[in-house]
């Protein structure tokens, strides 16, 4: 299998990508590590007229401490982020979870922008910076914008970015709770998430249990209000919509949640 | 790019592949296309010493970069790897085509982690697959591949 014919252009500089994708109009993308989009190309679910390859702009690929938040750059691979000491010491759940997509040869080229603005909802990271309250930075023709993570994933596949805008940096506050936690479901090693949970102190998200990924609202508010760990992830499937697909119908991912959830705050408490 | 230590100047097709790119452009037909998803690992080699694998990697992000296919780990003299001893030492493969991106990413994981356990090299090893299911001997090859050093 090949893409459709496109028309390769590789950017040097921000400023030039952002440049390029507008001569491009509504039919460039940007490709990074590729790990998303090629995939789709090839399968011809994406035919994008244009790619601006942004993969060699190394001013994007960083982990660092700024301003009391940690900052990292949108195309820090995955790998990077599961090998970054400052990550291991302050984002735990990010490292970790970075380290448990796809598998080695994937984590070597996919980027966390790329996984973000993808916004496959069965996606890891998606749900581990919803749940770390990060803010994400886009850079577009007319300056940047920072979007909150909780305003970022807008559907399936959808995100809140603008044709022509470039996700640069994700914003990640230190979380006020220590403890974490990441499950996923998975009936191979390399398969995207059934289900899947993040946990950062009493804060829970949740991957695939819809259209996007999900803060499990319900769940937070029963631990806000004193509920035992047990008794709140028992409200982990309350008010979503989980897909049904050849691994799991509604009722199996509903029961995940749960599963997934009350295994979660317990890890997640035993390292606090 | 530099393929196995040699410079590789090609034109091709925007779309090209890298793997396309060795197997039809330069004629490197070692490395396999296996699914072609991105799932099977058939196809992986290094690209500046890391693991990737070359059906979802355009010929053009590799620009500049270094290649490595299987058949550029023997020595001039054509000795073979360390890695690739092993695997014929514990016969590591049945009817062989998972096996040459079997050694690239264990070559990568031997790279990142000289001294693995067993456990480290099934999880380093999860992004390839082996239709044979002879994980037990290439485990123990990549194992016999560290235990001996000099594996990079």
């Amino acid at each position: 299998m090949i893409p459709a014919p496109f028309t390769y252009q590789r950017a040097g500089s921000v400023d030039e990508a952002l440049s390029l994708a507008a001569q491009g109009g509504e039919d460039a993308k940007f490709l990074a590590g590729g790990h998303s989009l090629l995939p789709l190309m090839k399968l011809r679910l994406a035919v994008p007229e244009v790619l601006v390859d942004i993969g060699r702009l190394s001013e994007l690929s960083y982990v660092r401490e700024d301003n009391g938040h940690i900052a990292v750059g949108a195309l820090t691979t995955h790998h990077d982020l599961a090998n970054s000491s400052l990550l291991g010491g302050e984002l735990p759940l990010l490292a970790h979870a970075a380290g448990q997509v796809g598998d080695p040869q994937i984590r070597h080229r996919g980027t966390i922008g790329g996984s973000l603005v993808h916004s496959d909802p069965a996606g890891d990271l998606p749900a581990v910076i919803l749940v770390l309250d990060a803010t994400l930075v886009a850079r577009g023709p007319s300056g940047s914008r920072e979007i909150p993570a909780g305003e970022f994933f807008e559907g399936l596949f959808e995100t809140a970015l603008a044709p022509g805008e470039l996700l640069t940096e994700i914003r990640i506050p230190r979380p006020a709770q220590a403890g974490w936690s990441f499950q996923k479901f998975t009936k191979r090693a390399i398969d995207w998430a059934i289900v899947g949970a993040a946990v950062q102190g009493d804060q829970v998200a949740l991957v695939h249990m819809g259209s996007t990924p999900l803060r499990a609202s319900a769940v937070e508010q029963a631990l806000a209000g004193g509920a035992a760990p047990a008794e709140a992830a028992a409200r982990a499937a309350d008010g979503t919509s989980p897909p049904e697909d050849i691994n799991a119908d509604r009722e199996y991912r509903e029961h995940l949640a749960r599963v997934l959830v009350a295994r979660g705050l317990a890890e997640a408490r035993s390292r606090a | 790019m530099t393929v196995n230590g040699k410079t590789v100047d090609a034109e091709v097709p925007d779309r090209t592949l890298l793997v396309h790119l060795l197997r039809d452009v330069v004629g490197l037909t070692a490395t396999n296309v296996g699914c072609d998803t991105t799932s099977c690992g058939a196809c992986t080699v290094l690209l500046d010493g890391q693991s990737v694998k070359s059906c979802t990697v355009l010929a053009a992000q590799a620009d500049g970069h270094q290649v490595t296919t299987v058949e550029g780990l023997a020595n001039g003299d054509g000795e073979m790897h360390p890695v690739q001893r092993a695997f014929h030492a514990e016969h590591g493969l049945q009817c062989g085509f998972c096996t040459p991106g079997m050694v690239m990413a264990a070559v990568s994981l031997l790279a990142e982690n000289p001294r693995p356990t067993e456990e480290q090299v099934r999880t380093g090893l999860e992004g390839n697959l082996c239709r044979c299911t002879g994980y037990h001997n290439i485990v123990r090859a990549v194992l016999a591949a560290a235990e001996g050093g000099d594996s990079q």
